[in-house]
Order: C-alpha cells, then structure tokens, then sequence
C-alpha cells in the first residue's frame, strides 16, 4: 500500500504544473464553499435568532384555527379558562422549555386626539414576555422599554406618522368579542422598531390593560409563545410537544389546540432556505469542479502512460493493482486540495472577521460579522472532495486495469 | 522434459476485413536453461511468436505449452499471474519506469508482483544489483543512465523474480554493437549463474551468433533450427 502511494505520489509530481494547476482548482473551490457556508451560515443563524428571540419565540400554541385567520386576530378564538389550565399544566411539566409567555392580540384604532390610524395590538406579560423573546425591549428605540398597565409601546410607523412621543397620551379603540366597541386611554411608554423592516404597525400593552379594554371575563389567551433552553433541539421537542397536545379533545372531539415552530409562522423561513438552497448548489458546483479535474487529469495520465501500463501488466501486475494505482493518484490530489483548500479557507474566514465586516438586519444596526467555520462543515467538504476524486479517477482507472498488454507496449 | 513445447502453432490478425498470418504452423521445443534466439527480417512473426510464449496473446491454432502451462487455456488474471511467477521480460526500449529509482525498478516486481518479505527482497535486488554491475547507481532515475545501463537494469528486473525464462524481444535494436555485446554476454552469463532460459529475437545476423539454438522464421514459418554446444536442443 505504500508503495502504491510513493508511485501515485511521484507521478503526480512527474507533471508538477498539471498537478498543481488541478490541486489549485480544487482548492479554490474548497475555500470558496467553506468561506460562503460559514458566512451564510452565521448569517442565517442570526437572522433565525433575531426573528425568534424578538418576536416570534421557538414555538407557538394557539387555539386550532387560530393561524389559519391569523390576518383577521379572531378574538373568538382564543383560548379560555379550562383550555389554558390544561396547556399550562402540560407546559409546566416540560424540562425542555426555558420559558412561556402568554399574549392577547387584536386590532384597534390608534388616535392621538387629532387624527385615527389602526394598530395591532399584542398585550403582554412582560416579566414573562421578555423572557420568552429576550431580545424584545432592544427593540425600543425611543423611551422606556418597561411596560407598566396604562402604558403602550407603539411603532416607529405611528410615532412618526401621527408625531406622538414618549409620555403623550394617546387612546385606544377596541370592539370586543361581543361587538361593542371601548375605548381606552394609555401613555406612550416607547416607540419600537419593526423587527421585520419598516411598515411595521405592531405595539404592546399589558395582559391587564387588554383585559379592561375587551371586557373580557375570565382568562383569555390567544397564543402561547415558547422558548426552548436549546434551539437546536427544537425539531424532536415540537414532535414531543404535538404528541402531547395532541390528546386534549374539545367538546366536539376534534383537538383543542394547534401548534407551529417558528418556520410555519415567519416568511423568513423561506430566507432561511433560500440559503440552504444556495449552499447546497455552491456545493454541486465544488463537486463538479472536482470531478471534471480530476477526470480530466486522470484521462490524460492514463493516456500518457499507455506504455507503462503496457509493461507493468506484460511483468505480472495484476489488473486490481492497477486500477489502485491510477484511484490513488485521483485520491491523493483530492487530500491536497482538501487539505490546502481547508487551511485557506480556514484563514480567509479568519481575515474576513478581522477585518469587521459589519451589517444590519432589522433593527440590529452595525452587527459585526463574526463567521465560524464549524469543524463538522470541514468534514463534509473534505470528504466530499476525497470521494468525489476517487470516484472522478475510477473510470480512466478501470480503463487502465483493462488494456491488453501487447496493444498497450506496441502503443506509440 | 522440455520447457516450451509449440505444436502446429499460427497465428491469424483479423484486422477489419484482411487477416494477416503472423504465424503459419510453427513447432519447436526449448529445453530449460537454454541460449535461444529467433531470427528473421522485419514481419517474419518474431514478435507473434514471444508474445505468444510470454502469455500475451493466445493462438488462434496449435497447442503451445509453457512450463506446464496451456496457454490458450489462461484466462486473463490467472495469465497475468502466471507471467508474474514464471516469467521475465526484456523489451526493446527498455521500458523502466521513469518515476522509479534503479534500485526500485528492479525492486519493483517483488512489491507489487510477487510478496516478497523485506529482508530477502533487499538480498536479491542487491546481488543483482552487483551481477549486471550497476551498483554505484542504484539512486539513479532512469533519464540518467545510457542505453546499456538501462538494459542491464531490465535485465536484473526480469531475474529478480527467479523466472524459469526471460523472453527479450529485440533487446539490442536500440543500442550500439559494442552495448548489444555486453548484454547479450551478461545475459549469458545469467543463464550460467540462474540456469534460467533466455529467449531472444533478432534480426541482427552478427548479433544472433551469440545463442546457442538459433530458430530462423520467414513469413511466418520455421525456415531451420541451427544448434552449438550449451543446453540447446539437437
Ligand atoms: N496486432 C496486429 N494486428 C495485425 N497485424 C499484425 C499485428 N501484429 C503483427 N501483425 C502482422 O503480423 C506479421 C508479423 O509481425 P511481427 O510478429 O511483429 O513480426 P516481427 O516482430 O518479426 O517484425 C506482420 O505482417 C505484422 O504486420
Ligand atoms: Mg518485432
């Protein structure tokens, strides 16, 4: 075996340009897929986790029918006293979650006194709140990011629109689940930035001021936000959790309850698949790029060395040597350009974060790109790029094991 | 009992739609630890004939045994390593592998033919390093050594195996007549030291004076057997 890679090696060398334009090639690629996945990578995952920790939680459970007229915030669709027990309950139970937070949500009419506009409200817990989604009071540009009963936070659209400022006063109009319509006097505590770009028209109140203002008897609940102690565990607990909600029946013995991962409620899902989708195609390109060198190269060799074929298979060599011959040199230039490939990579990234980079996104102005590549995306791209060698050098090697040897040594 | 036996042997080229006959009908034997050579102008069948006794290529007629082997009957692994056991190869262009030390290319059959342990592999290639005389270069690539140097490593390439015969075609075409000498002796003188049979084809006429059997084909055919001392058949 060592022998076969000292023969591979030195014939790799025999043609020291070939080699090291096809060894380039690869390891271009490789520093190319590794810099962009770990770019993209970061960047997916901080867009992930803006959107989930200051706004929309890991998961959510609404009562069934809930997200499907979400447009409409159907009051009568919300969860009540004996349904938010036993969901509670169940969530109490789950070591999973880092925390809830419960929030009422509807439409009104914002008015400064002067002039009406509509808003979409979220009434909040905000203790709980802001431990279920911690990077919501970042959001709050302006004012105080404490919300007290009598206090609303309203967005950056409305504060500019109709001029209001902290500590104005401002009031709301509701109509209620029964179709009467209250109003409601509140103090602007802070203006907010959309978390999902301008436009934005969503403000909070308190859990208690909503209660007041809806009439509302009893407990009433419109979505639970969830927030996981590890994301990443969030596939196998939403099937966990699903299971279990999915056994509480209403009256009509339909499920109670409805339950959505962050995915199914943000459009940035799609973004975040988008990413994957580019990488995964970048990645196709890598392996194209490797196998049309390889074979390229390895056709050439084999082309090359037609009489040499000739005479170690008239010595004896029997054709499995051969064929490991020529599938070892394909190897041995998939490791170097793995190899290289991987510590170019490894440096741009590092160049790239020393240089501070910095982007926005959202609300989060100037955040400073800090990719990473991870040990596990090095891997799959070196092997990836191993295998895809040997496979590119398989067929000129076949070909090789397979030539007559009087054909072969009269080649000229 | 002889080494090689060739009973009615021809050989038929198909190529397209013309068939050329290489061979028409050959026999002869060759004892072991023989001197022999085939002789006869360009296309007298001298290269069919070795290819045929090396288990390169079968014939379309006739029977043709090789050290117990029947040749039509190897099929193509159990051919290549037969060749590896029992025969050795000189070629024409020498045909060392570039990327290979002298010393590996001689090597070279023991590793990647033959499993050979380490220590006897490093004995034999030594001594045969020493019997062509090509010790002092044994670092050496193949690019920088002359012609006859490099037939002499052949030479040692093909005995390293202890073959029971060495078929050269035409090992001389390529160098100078003092060169073609000396190898043509040191091959001699390897057949005395191994008692291995040397088979060499020619279409040199001063060169052939130097085999003991010399075996002369024309167009195809056994046209006289001339025979001198040494171990050559009668
Ligand atoms: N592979 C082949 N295909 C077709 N014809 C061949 C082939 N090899 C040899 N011949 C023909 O067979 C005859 C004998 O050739 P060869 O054995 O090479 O003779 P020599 O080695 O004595 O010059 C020649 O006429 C040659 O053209
Ligand atoms: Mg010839």
């Amino acid at each position: 075996m060592g022998n076969l890679f000292k023969i591979a090696i030195r014939n790799l060398l025999r043609y020291k340009r070939r080699t090291l334009l096809t060894a380039s090639l690869i390891t271009v690629g490789v520093v190319f897929v590794l810099a962009f996945v770990s770019v993209a990578g970061t960047f997916k995952n901080m867009m992930i986790g803006q959107i989930t920790d200051s706004m929309i939680g890991h998961l959510q459970v609404h009562r069934r029918g809930f997200v499907a007229s979400i447009e409409t915030l159907p009051l009568n669709l919300n969860l009540k006293g004996g349904a938010i027990g036993k969901l509670e309950k169940i969530l109490n139970e789950q070591t999973e979650i880092e925390a809830y937070s419960p929030r009422v949500k509807f439409g009104g009419m914002f008015s400064n006194f002067t002039e009406t506009s509509s808003i979409r409200l979220t009434a909040i817990d905000p203790e709980k709140e802001f431990k279920t989604v911690p990077l919501l009071p970042e959001r709050v540009s302006d004012g105080s990011k404490e919300l007290k009963p009598g206090g609303i936070l309203i967005p950056e659209l409305l504060a500019r629109g109709m001029k209001v400022k902290p500590g104005d006063a401002v009031v709301i109009v509701a109509t209620n689940a029964d179709g009467s319509v209250n109003g409601k006097q509140f103090t602007v505590t802070g203006v907010m930035e959309s978390a999902t770009g301008p436009g934005g028209r969503d403000g909070y109140v308190h859990l208690n001021d909503a209660r007041e203002l809806l009439r509302m008897e009893g407990q009433q609940v419109s979505e639970y936000v969830i927030r996981l102690k590890s994301f990443g565990n969030l596939a196998a607990f939403s099937e966990k959790l699903d299971g279990l909600l999915a056994k509480e029946l209403n009256q009509q013995d339909k499920p109670l309850f409805e339950l959505h991962t962050w995915e199914k409620l943000s459009p940035f899902f799609n973004i975040a698949r988008m990413i994957d989708l580019m990488t995964f195609f970048i990645k196709l390109m890598l392996i194209a790029i490797v196998l049309i060198s390889i074979m390229n190269v390895m056709i050439m060799a084999v082309y090359e060395r037609i009489r040499e074929i000739g005479t170690i298979a008239a010595i004896g060599t029997l054709p499995g040597k051969i064929l490991s011959m020529f599938v070892i040199e394909g190897f041995c230039m998939g490791v170097a350009g793995a190899l290289i490939g991987d510590l170019v990579g490894i440096g741009l990234v590092w160049i790239l974060n020393l240089s501070k980079i910095s982007y926005n996104f959202g609300q989060q102005k100037g955040i400073i790109l800090q990719a990473g590549v991870s040990p596990a995306d090095i891997l799959m791209i070196s092997a990836t790029v191993i295998i895809v060698s040997v496979i590119a050098s398989l067929q000129p090697a076949f070909k090789a094991s397979r030539m007559e040897p009087i054909q072969a040594l009269r080649h000229t | 009992m002889a080494l090689i036996t060739a009973n009615h042997i021809s050989k038929t080229y198909r190529v397209g739609e013309v068939e050329v006959q290489a061979l028409r009908g050959v026999s002869f034997e060759i004892e072991p630890a023989s001197f022999v050579s085939f002789v006869g102008p360009s296309g007298s069948g001298k290269t069919t004939l070795l290819n045929l006794i090396g288990c390169l290529d079968k014939p379309t007629e006739g029977a043709l045994t090789v050290a117990g082997a029947d040749v039509a009957a190897l099929e193509r692994k159990a051919s290549a390593a037969f060749r590896g056991k029992t025969i050795g190869f000189i070629f024409q262009d020498f045909n060392l592998l570039p990327v290979l030390t002298v010393y590996e290319n001689i090597e070279y059959p023991l590793l990647m033919v033959q499993k050979v342990p380490p220590a006897e592999r490093q004995r034999r290639v030594t001594a045969l390093l020493e019997a062509v005389g090509m010790s002092d270069q044994r670092d050496k690539k193949p690019d920088q050594i002359s012609g006859g140097q490099k037939q002499r490593v052949a030479v040692a390439r093909a005995l390293v195996t202890n073959p029971k015969l060495v078929l050269a075609d035409e090992p001389t075409a390529n160098l100078d007549h003092g060169t073609a000498y000396m190898v043509l002796n040191l091959m001699k003188k390897m057949r005395d030291e191994f008692k291995t049979t040397f088979i060499f084809s020619t279409h040199d006429q001063k060169i052939v004076g130097e085999a003991e059997t010399i075996f002369t084909l024309e167009d195809g055919r056994l046209n006289g057997t001339k025979s001198r001392g040494g171990n050559g058949n009668g």
